[in-house]
């Protein structure tokens, strides 16, 4: 009998992504693909998976999952969320072996907005168009080409536990960045006016909840325009930040439409893409224009990060008490100088 | 056209780090959009490593790269290297023949439209279905295929506030253009005048999930309610109904 995840409770909008379609967009198709590339990477470090296996992205309130027929090894990289393995809070950002029947619980977000939930082994989905990702607007990707809904049931490309330790994510590598989103201007800075862009770029936007993983959309100050609000449509890509006749900023994310007709004013840098899968609604945003050069710098930056993703990790040894959920009531995980005294401290004295 | 709309010169337009964009002339024309098309082929072709992929519009080109692999320099360079770039010979042209339900709940701005424009819905129809349009692009989402050449006498300004749903397979008319729209309901800002049972994007048709592709010729052919009921099955065993000409220019 096959190995699955039962979907007892779905979820606010948890769907399968791996790294996304490309190549497709002159077709109209979206690249889609997990929203925070860094932790769909980190997700299936820990469980042992190559960077790009596909996963679940769970969102602001995760799903209830129950694993049939078999065992498998869990863990949820990215923002940091409740989670229960039937019934008992387990930490984020380390590995757990999830037995048959066992029903795993993950909750409300504690801080940024969306998570990947990795397998060890991956799932046991066919590709559309090269690739699981979910699009539901084009009904593509997933099991369905929409969410998960009640009932699905996930197969597991490769079940059973690994015989390998348990790992979890050290802390320093758990800091959601702040500061200003950065940004690139263009491809039509041209159609804004100097105080156009000095009000994009001076004021402070919050994140409405009308966003979603087509796009962010912004509320602040009114942009202004140079001259007509649209322009003859072009293509989009992640991070593309379009400006409406109403002057209220979209910023174009994973599930974007390939092409549209308003005007670009920037573009948010590759380094910070994932950043922007975290932003929940009402947070504040602040833009700032970086050069060209210093954004390359700052990719290959996380490009080494990606690839030297399982440096960052510890392994977990049972009955330590250097696991995620100690370092959580000790309350140390947000100040990472403090947590990486008290790591070092118990290690010394261990 | 015109060929003033034409650029001498490509104008690069910086998106982001891992993007250009290509501006090879101005507004919605037959002569700009084949330079777009003969450029995508050509860069295609030219294969310069880092290039992920190459996303031809109405007058420009998205080249999306990996700047840790290419830059965008390097990008400018190869495009320069290309240009002018020129249509290939002995290039084939396909001409598809698309049948339309018009009016009704097929196309439920048909008779608005009429009357909008004080005529009769059979002079829409007529004058719809005997235009040659032009593939301008594939966009916004699968498959949805937007022309041009459209009937001066048809240009209306898009609807104040767009459909949140209008149904697969509408054909549509929006300012100056016209469009196909694949078989997933999806938003639209457009006047419907009819559908059509052919499936612009399937994704079971793993050989070819998309029928159109910039460049193509286009003509409509009005079919009645049972024509259209006996199309659509014949679609939806995959089977791709629309007609296709191609010859060598």
């Amino acid at each position: 009998m096959s190995v699955h995840l039962e979907v007892i409770e779905p979820g606010l909008a948890t769907t399968i992504q791996d790294l996304g379609r490309r190549g497709w967009q002159r077709f109209g198709i979206s690249e889609s693909g997990a929203m925070d590339p860094v932790a769909l990477a980190t997700a299936n470090a820990l469980v042992g998976n190559t960077v790009g296996t596909a996963a679940l992205e769970v969102t602001l309130a995760g799903p209830v999952l129950a694993c049939i027929n078999g065992d498998t090894r869990i863990a949820l990289a990215g923002a940091d969320f409740a989670m229960a393995i039937d019934g008992r809070p387990v930490a984020s950002h380390e590995t757990h072996d999830l037995k048959s029947g066992q029903h795993l619980v993950i909750g409300a977000a504690r801080d940024g907005a969306r998570a990947v939930l990795a397998v060890s082994g991956g799932f046991q989905i066919k590709p559309m168009l090269g690739s699981v990702a979910t699009h539901s607007r084009s009904q593509l990707g997933g099991l369905n080409g929409g969410p998960l809904r009640k009932g699905d049931l996930l197969p597991l490309a490769l079940p059973g536990l690994p015989g390998r330790p348990h790992l979890m994510v050290s802390p320093t590598n758990r800091v959601r960045p702040n500061g200003p989103v950065r940004v690139l201007l263009g491809p039509q800075d041209d159609a804004f006016s100097a105080e156009g862009i000095a009000t994009f770029l001076g004021s402070d936007y919050a994140v409405t909840p009308l966003s979603d993983r087509m796009g962010c959309r912004l509320e602040g100050p009114r942009v202004a325009h140079a001259s007509a609000v649209g322009i003859v449509s072009d293509g989009i890509v992640f991070g593309s930040i379009q400006i409406p006749g109403n002057g209220q900023p979209i910023i174009l994310l994973a599930d974007r439409q390939t092409t549209g007709g308003y005007p670009k004013i920037a573009t948010v840098i590759s380094a910070d893409l994932p950043r922007l899968a975290q932003l929940r609604p009402g947070e504040r945003v602040h833009f700032q224009s970086i050069e060209e050069d210093e954004a390359v710098k700052l990719v290959r930056e996380m490009r080494r990060q990606i690839d030297r993703v399982g440096d960052s990790m510890i392994e977990v040894h049972g009955g330590s008490n250097l696991t995620s959920e100690h370092l959580l009531a000790s309350n140390l995980i947000s100040g990472v100088i403090s947590a990486l005294e008290w790591v070092q401290a118990d290690v010394a004295t261990s | 056209m015109t060929t003033d709309a034409l650029y001498a010169l490509p104008r690069f337009r910086r998106s982001g780090d891992a993007a250009l964009t290509i501006e090879v002339g101005d507004g919605i024309d037959a002569d700009v959009n084949a330079r777009v098309v003969d450029l995508d082929r050509a860069l295609t072709e030219r294969a310069l490593r880092g290039i992920v992929e190459i996303v031809p519009t109405y007058r420009t080109l998205l080249v999306c790269f990996d700047p840790t692999v290419l830059s965008r320099r390097a990008v400018e360079t190869g495009v320069m290297s290309l240009w002018p770039p020129a249509p290939p010979a002995g290039q084939v042209r396909r001409r598809w023949t698309v049948p339309v339900a018009y009016g009704g709940d097929n196309g439920m701005d048909l008779d608005w439209l009429a009357q909008r424009l004080d005529t009769t819905t059979d002079d829409i129809v007529a004058r719809h279905s005997a235009a040659e349009y032009r593939v301008y692009m594939i966009g916004f989402m699968p498959g949805l295929t937007y022309l041009g050449g459209l009937d001066p006498f048809l240009h209306v300004d898009r609807r104040p506030e767009p459909r949140l749903v209008v149904p697969p397979g509408s054909v549509s008319v929006g300012g100056q253009q016209a469009a196909i729209s694949p078989p997933l309901p999806a938003p639209s800002g457009w006047h419907m005048l009819g559908r059509t049972p052919v499936r612009s994007y399937d994704p079971r048709r793993e050989a070819e999930p998309f029928l159109f592709r910039a460049g193509d010729l286009v003509r409509f052919r009005p079919i009645d309610g049972a024509e259209c009921a006996a199309l659509e099955r014949a679609a939806e065993a995959g089977e791709i109904i629309a007609e296709k000409e191609e010859h060598t220019v």
